[in-house]
């Protein structure tokens, strides 16, 4: 396949940016989306320039690294999945691609592609966890069931990558979905009950004063999200919310 | 120097024990005077530093990603073994312990594996209570499965996403403790030496990936917990940013190098498309559970299926080969990895491969369907059911125990796994080499230690699956605190370590000239251009099966292809900004040396073990033939390679093995 592909350059955070035009012949339908990039950059880097910078790492689906708007879609154009995992046979010969990073005030632009989702860490900082001593000095597994519904429920929604497709795709650029997600994890489990009051409000709060907006119910992080993370955990942070305020 | 395992006296099961009743404490007062660096933060680094801040230390822990949950061991997807015997199918710690010793084909050192073993059950209690949600059966307790290389049910898994579940237990843990402030976390850092004061370890420079910065980082003691180094073949299922740099500066400041040549080639992975590719994709060990193993049996078959004439499901049962059940009848499709890795190369070798490239076998879900699909009816009270109902039905089981393995191998290879079989070949995996720890998990730079994947500890030559999860846990959880307690206790005078000591002054001076340099060389060729060559000498000489004659040349070669490298490469773009090609170049050129001192480890060792297979070493008669020859009179040891400048110059120090409580025998799975 030949492709155009129209890319966001931008040299850090304080630079304006602007799309920049490449062409790229011989792509292989096989081909990851992210091994398209590869060639590319060893293109540009053959010809002088600077390769586009990107983020990516494991490359499976899972690490979350990799973002990436394609065509006005966070991770590109297929449902449930993330950038790494789409293939080149997702286009057609002599297409034209639009590549741009997640746009958010809380992801400002560290290069190129590249964007600084380090809000996520500072909110999970403040209640992302079940205080508990690591020391090994825990009581047997075994010695707490829970169903295993609960555990199913938990595990869904524990299974957010926090790759921030959500937040990206949002047009209020909320990140309910990611914190939605995690404070489920908890909430639906016994051994995260004792702190949870405290866990949900400061979550919140932090993900407030990161300057992610507020969600309005239109539903967008859900369709884009790559591990199916559902809406009900929205709901559910919000009802864990309210529970603190009587 | 002599190296000192520092193995506590007295019997095995007692050994930890006793030694954590007699090492010395630090007080808790004293503890936040004592700064620890802890470098990565996957399995062993982050519950490691989550610990060592939970105890009191001061942590500094970094890592190349932008957060410590997108380390690479978020990627394993099969299970985490413990000694629970939840099951009542026999289990036990001298079990785990055995098969462990066992399954990496005596080459491990049998203390650490004990303990190990012994701690494993202590680490799915942890797990637990940080609410890492495991999956259960209907009576709201702990579900099972096995894995590859044992007999009884011990693996703890989170779906196809154990690792990613395990990490972000050990990442809540460490967020628990950024949040009070007794972990300082970098992110995008990148360790690019070692510092040593009068011999000790006393410090890290690194560089500040996004913004070029060199800084300087100072602490009473280092912890390597870095990764594997299963990337320098290029190809291989770990993430693109992994590599050996740490390790390699450690080593060549005095640690020794353990094993280099121990590499598991994993099984079930997605065999090669083209030369496009990145990387490789593993399919959890876990499917051979119920996938079964096969080729077709007539060539002419195989022949017609890579030419597209025949499908898979075109071939009746009596003409296909179910080489691993025919071989192994005891073990079957659950033979231990290096075995299953082989006996795939030998059938395709042979000319039985299924792909175009024919380096493909198939893995068959066709009959585990039918059996929970049978099953199923039944449960549901329906004692005659259709095909079709018994089709939908098994596939519904399939697909909640594997549902995002098979997605992912859909969304790769295009098609349906639930409908035709997958194919799958070996590939790179994970590196039981790494830097020689003693049982303290103690480099042999004092105060330098190395956790997880990035030692040589506990596996041996080969590695069962489940245990890599279970190791990280273990040493940065439960051993490496009480460990380094010891080393620190005699630190509490100390006080801050300054770093603007000549020591940091000069580590800084080499890391920025060798940026320099590669920022100025205005070669021609690309980091990744020397990558992709060393990886395929690596593969084609140094990987699967070796040779003596294939092994001298991969020395010669990589040593040709280093000189090059040096004077050809080009790297883009300055110094001082966020420059991905400059880190590459950075863990390319340590790759370069590696290589050739694992091919050296490879030509010294003249057995066959795990995942070191001699050409020269196989059996050639008896019902073993053709299998893995070992030696254990000549190399029962573990090789420990000292730097002295060149690879090709390292001194190799023998950590003679002893084998008190399991005796050594031949490794059989029939
Ligand atoms: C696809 C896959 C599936 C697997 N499945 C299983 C399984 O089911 N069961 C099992 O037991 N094992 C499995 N394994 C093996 C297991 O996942 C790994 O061995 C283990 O997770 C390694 O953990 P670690 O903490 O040692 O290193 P890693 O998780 O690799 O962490 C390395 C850390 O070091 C940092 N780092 C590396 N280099 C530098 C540097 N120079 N400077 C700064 N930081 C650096 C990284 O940022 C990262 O934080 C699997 C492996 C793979 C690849
Ligand atoms: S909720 Fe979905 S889209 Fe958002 S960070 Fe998690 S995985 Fe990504
Ligand atoms: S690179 Fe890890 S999820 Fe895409």
């Amino acid at each position: 396949m030949n492709l155009k592909l129209k890319i966001w350059r931008q040299n850090g955070a304080n630079d304006a940016g602007k799309m920049v035009d490449y062409s790229i012949s011989n792509v292989s339908p096989d081909m990851s989306f992210l091994e398209m990039l590869d060639v590319l950059n060893e293109q540009i880097i053959n010809e002088g320039g600077e390769p586009v910078a990107f983020d990516h790492d494991c490359r499976e689906g899972i690490c979350g690294m990799c973002s990436l708007f394609i065509n006005g879609e966070a991770h590109g154009p297929d449902r449930g999945i993330t950038t790494c995992q789409l293939h080149m046979r997702k286009f057609k010969d002599g297409d034209t691609i639009y590549i741009e990073p997640f746009r958010a005030k809380a992801f400002p632009v560290i290069k190129d592609l590249v964007v600084d989702r380090g809000a996520f860490d500072r909110i999970q900082h403040q209640g992302g966890f079940i205080s508990v001593n690591t020391s090994g000095n825990t009581q047997d597994a075994n010695s707490l069931p829970i169903s295993k519904h609960a555990a199913d429920e938990a595990m869904d929604a524990a299974t957010c990558i926090g790759c921030g497709a959500c937040v990206a795709t949002c047009k209020n650029s909320s990140a309910m979905l990611f914190v939605g997600a995690k404070v489920s994890q908890y909430a639906l489990l016994p051994q995260g009950q004792v702190e949870a009051a405290d866990r949900v409000r400061n979550m919140v709060a932090q993900m407030d004063a990161e300057g992610f907006g507020n969600c309005t119910n239109t539903g967008a992080c859900e369709v884009e999200c790559p591990k199916g993370i559902s809406l009900d955990n929205i709901a559910r942070m919000n009802r864990e919310l309210f529970k603190t305020m009587i | 120097m002599a190296l000192d395992s520092k193995v506590p006296k007295g019997p095995i099961a007692d050994k930890w024990t006793n030694y954590k009743n007699h090492i010395d404490l630090v007080n808790p007062a004293n503890k936040r005077n004592i700064d620890v660096i802890v470098v990565g933060t996957g399995l062993a680094g982050g519950s490691a530093a989550a610990t060592l801040a939970e105890l009191g230390y001061n942590v500094k822990a970094f890592a190349y990603q932008d957060s410590p949950r997108r380390a690479h061991s978020i990627a394993a997807q099969g299970g985490i073994n413990a000694a629970k015997n939840y099951q009542g199918d026999g289990d036990s710690t001298y079990r785990l312990f055995y098969d462990t010793v066992k399954g990496g084909d005596y080459r491990a050192r049998e203390a650490n594996v004990y303990r190990l073993a012994e701690v494993s059950a202590n680490i799915i209690d942890q797990c637990v209570a940080q609410g890492v949600p495991f999956a259960r059966d209907y009576g709201g307790l702990l579900d099972n499965r096995s894995f590859g290389g044992v007999l009884v049910s011990r693996t703890f898994y989170a779906k196809g996403q154990t690792g990613q579940q395990l990490l972000l237990g050990a990442y809540s843990a460490m967020n628990r403790q950024i949040g009070r402030g007794k972990i300082q976390m970098y992110n995008r850092h990148e360790m690019m030496d070692v510092v040593l004061v009068d011999g000790k370890a006393r410090g890290i420079i690194t560089r500040n990936l996004v913004t070029g910065e060199i800084e300087r980082h100072s602490a009473h003691a280092v912890v390597i917990a870095t990764g594997g180094y299963g990337n320098v073949f290029f190809l291989s299922t770990n993430a693109m940013g992994s590599n050996v740099s740490a390790s390699w500066k450690i080593h060549k400041k005095g640690a020794y190098f353990a094993n280099p040549c121990y590499t598991q080639i994993h099984p079930t992975c997605i065999p090669v498309s083209g030369d496009h590719q990145s990387k490789l994709t593993l399919m959890s060990e876990s499917l051979r559970n119920d996938g079964r193993i096969w080729v077709p049996a007539k060539l002419e078959d195989a022949q017609a299926i890579r030419e597209g004439k025949k499908k898979p499901t075109d071939l009746s049962e009596e003409e296909r080969d179910y080489y691993l059940e025919r071989r192994y009848p005891a073990f079957g499709n659950l033979v231990p990895r290096d075995v299953a890795s082989r006996a795939a190369k030998e059938r395709c070798d042979a000319g039985f491969g299924v792909n175009a490239t024919g380096e493909a076998v198939y893995l068959d879900f066709a009959d585990a369907i039918k059996r929970y699909g049978r099953e199923q009816a039944l449960i549901h009270g329906d004692h005659n059911p259709s095909a079709e109902k018994v089709d939908k039905l098994g596939k519904e089981v399939v697909k909640a125990k594997y549902g995002n393995l098979f997605q992912m191998y859909d969304k790769i290879v295009d098609e349906d796994p639930y409908n035709t079989p997958m194919m799958i070949y070996p590939a790179v995996h994970y590196t039981m080499g790494g830097t020689w720890v003693d049982y303290n998990l103690m480099t042999t730079i004092p105060g330098c230690y190395c956790i997880g994947e990035a030692n040589f500890s506990d596996h041996g030559a080969n590695r069962l699956g489940a245990s890599a999860l279970m190791q990280g846990l273990a040493d940065g959880y439960f051993v490496l605190p009480y460990t380094i307690g010891d080393y620190l206790s005699k630190d509490i005078r100390t006080g801050k370590i300054s770093t603007d000591l000549p020591e940091f002054e000069e580590a800084e001076k080499s890391v920025k000239e060798q940026i320099n340099f590669f920022v100025n060389n205005n070669g021609s060729k690309s980091v990744d251009h020397f990558h992709k060559r060393l990886g395929k000498i690596m593969w084609d000489k140094v990987g699967m099966a070796r040779n003596a004659k294939g092994l001298t040349e991969a020395m010669t070669e990589i040593k040709a292809l280093r000189e090059e490298f040096w004077k050809d490469v080009k790297v883009p773009g300055s110094a001082d900004t966020y420059n991905e090609e400059l880190a590459k170049a950075g863990r390319v050129a340590d790759f370069l040396e590696l290589g050739e001192l694992f091919a050296k480890d490879a030509l010294v060792r003249e057995e066959s073990c795990g995942g070191h297979f001699r050409e020269e070493s196989a059996e050639t008669e008896g019902p073993q033939e053709g299998e893995a020859k070992r030696d254990d009179v000549n190399f029962a040891f573990v090789s420990a390679w000292e730097y002295k400048g060149e690879p090709a110059d390292a001194v190799l120090h023998k950590e003679q093995l002893e084998f008190n409580d399991i005796e050594l025998k031949t490794r059989s799975y029939k």
